[in-house]
């Protein structure tokens, strides 16, 4: 590993940071404290946070309904992000969005997105944008295996590569749409293979790997920042947990998910940073302990914010909404 | 005044406003070199090449790149080059474009444009010929506008074009080459104010777009007959002119609401639900809707014409609400 120590220290940090968030929102919704459903990112923390590495806070990113990790890892703030869990006024989207629906245009989160696919066309417009104001900025579009088999994956490899955007298309793979195998469900064995018919650059790898994904992202990010255009790149991971909390997983057994635990981003990472001296177990403790701080703060902070007034529900449909309620 | 047309005007709309503001650009299927398949954009071919782009038949990325460019601080118009294909790339419109400010929280101003050609030309047939302006209405999250003359094109474009929400326009492809007359100087027109057309004082007629025309038309001959009637063009249906269409009913009592889009569940329902529950008592006799009949756009000249509301149409629902 020759990168330098801050940089794996920070990776170790977030992906802990995503993993505590997670299963606290587990045990929330569990509880019975989140309204709605959602969806973990547990097992699929390497993708986001070696990927995100990469960006500033002016590039865009657009997001899945399995956002949490991608907001987490591009400097959201857990805060807000646990309000809007709980339907809170201080919430991302003050209480409208939910889990599913979390932006932060103002860090370039245009979006979680409830439609599997739904961030495709919208990143390829952010890319146009970048384009056209000449900025050297990129977008990275996150999407599962089930959105590459949607029409809108198609048609936006397609116009990036015939406009050169700089949009990285980030596949991750978890081997489920909802409850359907990726084999059962997708023509190609890599989904990378789809790249050859847009023409563009596509690669498959071990979305389990924090480096691996930093270092594949950053090439296609100096690409797109340097004009050579849009790349696909398939992190094949898997999905630890069931499509949402409360999923009866009637599609794999227990045994299959027990076999992928220990390959699992966050325990592989730490093995390599202590064995390779990067990390010592009190350091490691520490920022356990600070994660688990950091999302205890957030529920306090969402526990004693207040519901939004029913009637807020009419606000924010436009920017002028005159006559536009009846 | 010099009169200029629709087309024209929708031209000086974008040309003018282009060169105020360097964030808007445009695009869509056959527009940059062809001007448009009804010759739209023809007025404008050749300027700001860089801003006027040809793309791939790509419905879903055409209207949902128009938020993610938004977002990223452009004012895109993008073109739907049928209204029918509104539907090809709905779920970006529909679940995207109309949803996303408000699930956000109200995160950005949405500053985008939806337009294109909708209604009947000759013998379009069923996919190329629909009105469908009722669906926007219905789903919150867009404003929809839908001039019937060129005055009204370039008012409410330049609105559009200024606006901070997410704006869609319906273009009757009969109106294109229609000509009216059109300031020099610089106007808009803001959305939700209606246009009274012509004054009367027996009945009422709301419609927007083409049938605008047919009712004045409508109009004129039944003045023959000593019927005073009164219309008006509602020209945005989101948000709609509430106050002025009150005002008429309760100078007439009668109304007739046309439009081309479907009878059945076409927004004239929605006009007409609105105004008996809050105007009853002004009301003397049952509000009549003029629509398309319920079934898609045939082929054959006398079929279209059978299905689609004119003139006759028009004049028969005004007498029978006298």
């Amino acid at each position: 590993m020759e990168l330098p120590k801050e940089l794996l220290v920070k990776f170790y940090k977030d992906m802990v940071r995503i993993r505590t968030f997670e299963l606290k929102a587990e045990e929330l919704f569990l509880q019975g404290k989140l309204p709605g459903f959602i969806h973990l990112y547990i097992g699929e923390e390497a993708i986001a946070v070696g990927a995100m590495a990469n960006l500033r806070v002016e590039d865009y990113i657009t997001s899945t309904h399995r956002g949490h990790g991608h907001m987490i890892a591009k400097g959201a703030s857990m805060r807000k992000m646990m309000a809007e869990l709980y339907g809170k006024k201080h919430g991302y989207c003050k209480g409208k969005g939910g889990s599913m629906h979390i932006a932060d245009v103002s860090i370039g989160v245009l979006g979680a997105n409830g439609e599997v696919g739904g961030g495709l066309p919208i990143a390829v417009g952010a890319g146009m944008a970048i384009k056209l104001q000449k900025k050297d900025n990129v977008v990275i579009s996150f999407f599962g295996d089930g959105a590459s088999n949607r029409g809108a994956f198609h048609e936006a490899l397609n116009w990036a590569s015939v406009f050169k955007l700089p949009v990285i298309f980030l596949n991750e793979n978890n081997q489920f749409a909802s409850t359907e195998r990726v084999q059962e469900t997708t023509s190609v064995e890599n989904i990378s293979d789809r790249a050859v018919g847009y023409n563009m650059p596509g690669v498959s790898i071990d979305g389990n790997d924090v480096i691996a994904v930093y270092e594949t992202v950053k090439e296609a990010v100096e690409r797109a920042r340097n004009g050579g255009g849009p790349t696909l790149i398939e992190a094949k991971t898997y999905r630890l947990k069931g499509h949402f909390v409360g999923d009866p997983q009637l599609y794999r057994t227990k045994e299959e998910v027990d076999q992928r635990w220990p390959n699992e981003p966050i325990s592989r990472f730490e093995r390599k940073l202590i064995e390779g001296g990067y990390l010592t177990e009190k350091e490691k403790e520490q920022i356990w302990y600070d994660a688990k701080a950091e999302v205890e703060d957030s529920v306090q902070f969402a526990e004693q914010d207040e519901y939004p007034a029913p009637e807020e529900a009419l606000e924010d449909l436009f920017e002028d909404s005159t006559n536009c309620l009846y | 005044m010099r009169e200029i047309t629709f087309s024209e005007a929708l031209g000086e709309a974008i040309l003018e406003e282009m060169s105020r503001d360097p964030t808007i650009f445009t695009y869509g299927e056959d527009i940059a070199k062809q001007g448009g398949i009804f010759g739209a954009y023809k007025p404008i071919l050749g300027k700001y090449q860089d801003r006027i782009i040809d793309t791939p038949i790509s419905e879903e990325v055409i209207f949902g790149s128009a938020l993610g460019a938004s977002l990223a601080g452009m004012r895109p118009v993008a073109e739907f080059h049928f209204a029918d294909f509104l539907f090809t790339g709905m779920a970006a419109i529909a679940n995207q474009i109309m949803k996303f400010k408000y699930m956000t929280g109200g995160q950005g101003k949405i500053h985008l444009i939806l337009r294109g050609p909708d209604g009947i030309s000759k013998s379009a047939a069923a996919q190329h010929s629909e009105s469908i302006e009722t669906i926007f209405m219905h789903i919150p999250g867009i404003k929809v506008i839908i001039p019937s003359t060129p005055y009204d094109m370039k008012g409410l474009f330049k609105t559009a074009l200024r606006a901070d929400d997410p704006v869609i326009c319906f273009e009757h492809k009969m109106l294109y080459k229609m000509k009216g007359p059109v300031p020099e100087e610089e106007y808009y027109i803001p959305f939700g104010v209606a246009d009274v057309k012509k004054e009367g004082k027996d009945v009422t007629v709301i419609a927007t777009s083409r049938m605008v025309h047919e009712s004045l038309a409508a109009s004129e001959e039944l003045e023959k007959e000593g019927i005073s009637v009164e219309v008006i063009d509602l020209r945005t249906l989101v948000p709609w002119d509430k106050e002025t269409v009150f005002k008429s009913v309760k100078k007439t009592h009668k109304v007739v609401i046309a439009h081309e889009t479907w009878r059945r569940a076409g927004w004239g329902a929605e006009i007409a639900a609105t105004i008996q529950e809050e105007l009853f008592d002004y009301l003397d006799a049952p509000i009549r809707r003029v629509g398309a009949k319920n079934v898609h756009i045939p082929f054959s000249p006398p079929l279209q014409d059978f299905v689609i509301p004119d003139k006759n149409s028009v004049i028969e629902a005004v007498r029978s609400v006298l």
